[in-house]
């Protein structure tokens, strides 16, 4: 099968000198909805400006369904939609011919340019703004035009550099809402995002990308079983006024009075429970939390920065 | 992309500037009109009564052709710098580069659409002219070439000074220091004959005399250069201009990272 996108050791020299991405792999299947998760400067944006050509890569290949950006790129760009970071329409043209000139430039002649933008303006909640000049929506309304624009070509891979950021809470659901239904209906999506619960909500496969290189690349579920640590919630018999001193082990009190117990993998847990007889405590139940990607993220920048530290070193 | 998306993308180009310069008319449109009609009156009625003839002609007749010329000039390379840098500055030009336009025709689209400014108002400035003196076009073939090669080689120098601009000021620099001079003293309100021999020589090297004078000639019949030297030069110029700005726009400097 052709992916959706294919990306090999890409790489990514600025003018000055900097290197932004430092080779790169990366594949999505079509079909799928993909985050790239990664903090501030890790080189989201670079990574999708050069799929959409408004960054000239260094070296390396990328392909669009199939298609080379280096010999095919018409094609590869008649398969993309892009909606950027930053907002990038004119501010003083109206949102309705901001969405059907962009169908132009994509060779769709006029009626069915309108067609298609009155399509996705409805389905964007825009319709009613179809004559407001751009700069006058709001904040949320401007990133919905950017998306309605980046569709009204009806691509099959649709890129979205961090949609929701400066989003209030309700409309970042009902973003959520409306890119599921997308994907649902076949359209491959790639987002980048520094909201953990983003990625965590929506995507199916995540790649985790830092300092220019990407750490993890696997599905959500085993990016979780790959986490090294595991913390144990233990109901405990006598309840504790403040966290126990345990050997050899971290541990806290949850809100709810239970103690929260961080184990590495490969440890025994009857070391844990060890630990915990030698300080009196009696535990009536045991159970596993819930590792949420937030953690696991969180986990691994740390430790690749302190690794980076080490190796510097 | 298939002929006819490309058709469609030149089009949608077009139209967007288009709209663009009619939209803000009262920038675009309206200010070479009152502009225009000031020298009309000033210097074709009030000062060319005195003057008396130029080349044949009644004052006024005589510099009709050059201040159309004057306008289509400025307007052509006005509308695409000004147009095609504030797309880079707001980064509307994202909007192109992902898209599957080639880069040819996003060069003569915005061209296109400085033309069609700078001979909009060739148009309007004709009309008004009409109300102060008589035009009978002499040569309709040389005049309309003229004008519109003119245009075109103007419309891509605005595009070569918008790739290069990175802010506001440098779009203003060209027109101020180098085509309002070159106009002005490109034989506009003058016949070079009037000049001195040395003064002479040194107009010969400003491009803009010869496009001046053949859209005169086309138009009154009476030209200080030769006319088919004047149009072949202006074609040479638009080749290497139009090379220039579609290796400037492959190679994406300032627009690309
Ligand atoms: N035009 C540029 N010139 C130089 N450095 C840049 C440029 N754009 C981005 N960078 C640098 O490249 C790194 C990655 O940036 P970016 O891809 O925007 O990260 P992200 O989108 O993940 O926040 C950052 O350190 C940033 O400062
Ligand atoms: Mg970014």
């Amino acid at each position: 099968m052709t992916y959706a996108l294919e990306i090999e050791g890409l790489t990514k020299t600025y003018g000055d000198g900097f290197e932004a991405l430092k080779g790169i792999d990366l594949r999505v299947e079509q079909g799928d909805f993909f985050a790239l998760l990664g903090p501030n400067g890790a080189g989201k944006s670079t990574t999708l400006g050069i799929v959409s050509s408004l960054v000239n890569k260094s070296a390396g290949k990328v392909k669009v369904f199939g298609h080379d950006i280096d010999t095919d790129l018409a094609a590869a760009k008649l398969g993309l939609g892009v909606v950027p970071q930053e907002f990038n329409f004119n501010q003083f043209e109206k949102v309705f011919d901001i969405v059907t000139t962009q169908a132009g430039y994509y060779g769709l002649p006029l009626r069915r340019a309108r067609r298609s933008t009155e399509k996705y303006l409805k389905e964007l909640g825009l319709w009613d703004k179809r004559d407001t000049p751009a700069r006058m929506l709001s904040g949320g309304m401007k990133r919905r035009l950017m998306i309605a624009r980046a569709l009204v070509h009806e691509p099959g891979l649709l890129i979205l550099d961090e949609p929701t950021a400066g989003v209030d809470i309700e409309l970042r659901r009902s973003m959520w809402a409306f890119l599921e239904e997308m994907n649902r209906q076949g359209t491959t999506i790639i987002l980048t995002t520094h909201y953990l619960e983003e990625a965590e909500a929506l995507c199916r496969n995540i790649a985790i990308i830092d300092h220019g290189s990407i750490l993890q690349n696997t599905s959500k579920r085993d990016l979780l079983k790959q986490l090294h640590r595991e913390t144990f919630i233990m109901d405990l018999k006598a309840p504790l006024e403040g966290a126990p001193e345990l050997a050899g082990f971290e541990a806290r009190l949850a809100d709810d009075g239970a103690l929260e117990v961080e184990v590495e993998k490969g440890r025994s847990l009857n070391e844990v429970f060890d630990a915990l007889k030698a300080q009196g405590l009696e535990v009536m139940s045991m159970r596993t939390k819930s590792n949420r990607l937030e953690e696991l993220f969180l986990t691994m920048v740390q430790d690749n920065a302190r690794e980076q530290q080490e190796s510097t070193q | 992309m298939s002929p006819s998306a490309i058709l469609v993308a030149f089009n949608t180009i077009l139209v967007r500037e288009i709209r663009r310069f009619t939209r803000i008319w009262a920038q675009t449109l309206l200010p070479p009109a009152v502009t225009m009609t000031l020298y009309f009156i000033i210097f074709g009625n009030l000062i060319g009564s005195r003057i008396g003839e130029m080349g044949g002609f009644d004052y006024m007749a005589y510099i009709v052709p050059g201040l159309i010329m004057m306008a289509v000039i400025t307007n052509s390379y006005s509308n695409v710098v000004s147009s095609f840098f504030s797309m880079k500055f707001q980064r509307s030009i994202e909007e192109l580069l992902v898209s599957p336009v080639p880069n040819w025709v996003i060069l003569t689209g915005y061209v296109a659409g400085g033309m069609a400014r700078g001979l909009s108002i060739g148009v309007i400035v004709t009309m008004l002219s009409l109300a102060f003196t008589q035009l009978e076009i002499h040569h309709v073939a040389v005049t309309m070439l003229t004008v519109v090669l003119t245009s075109a080689l103007f419309a891509l120098g605005g595009f070569i000074n918008a790739m290069l601009a990175t802010k506001f000021d440098d779009i203003s620099i060209v027109p101020t220091f180098v085509l309002t001079p070159l106009t002005y003293l490109g034989g506009v309100f003058y016949s070079i004959q009037l000049l001195p021999e040395f003064w002479q020589a040194v107009s010969m090297v400003n491009p803009i005399l010869y496009m001046v004078n053949a859209f005169r000639y086309g138009i009154l019949g009476v030209s200080d250069v030769n006319v088919v030297f004047a149009l072949s030069m202006i074609l040479v110029f638009i080749a290497i201009l139009f090379t220039v700005a579609l290796q400037m726009l492959k190679r994406g400097k300032g627009i690309r990272h």
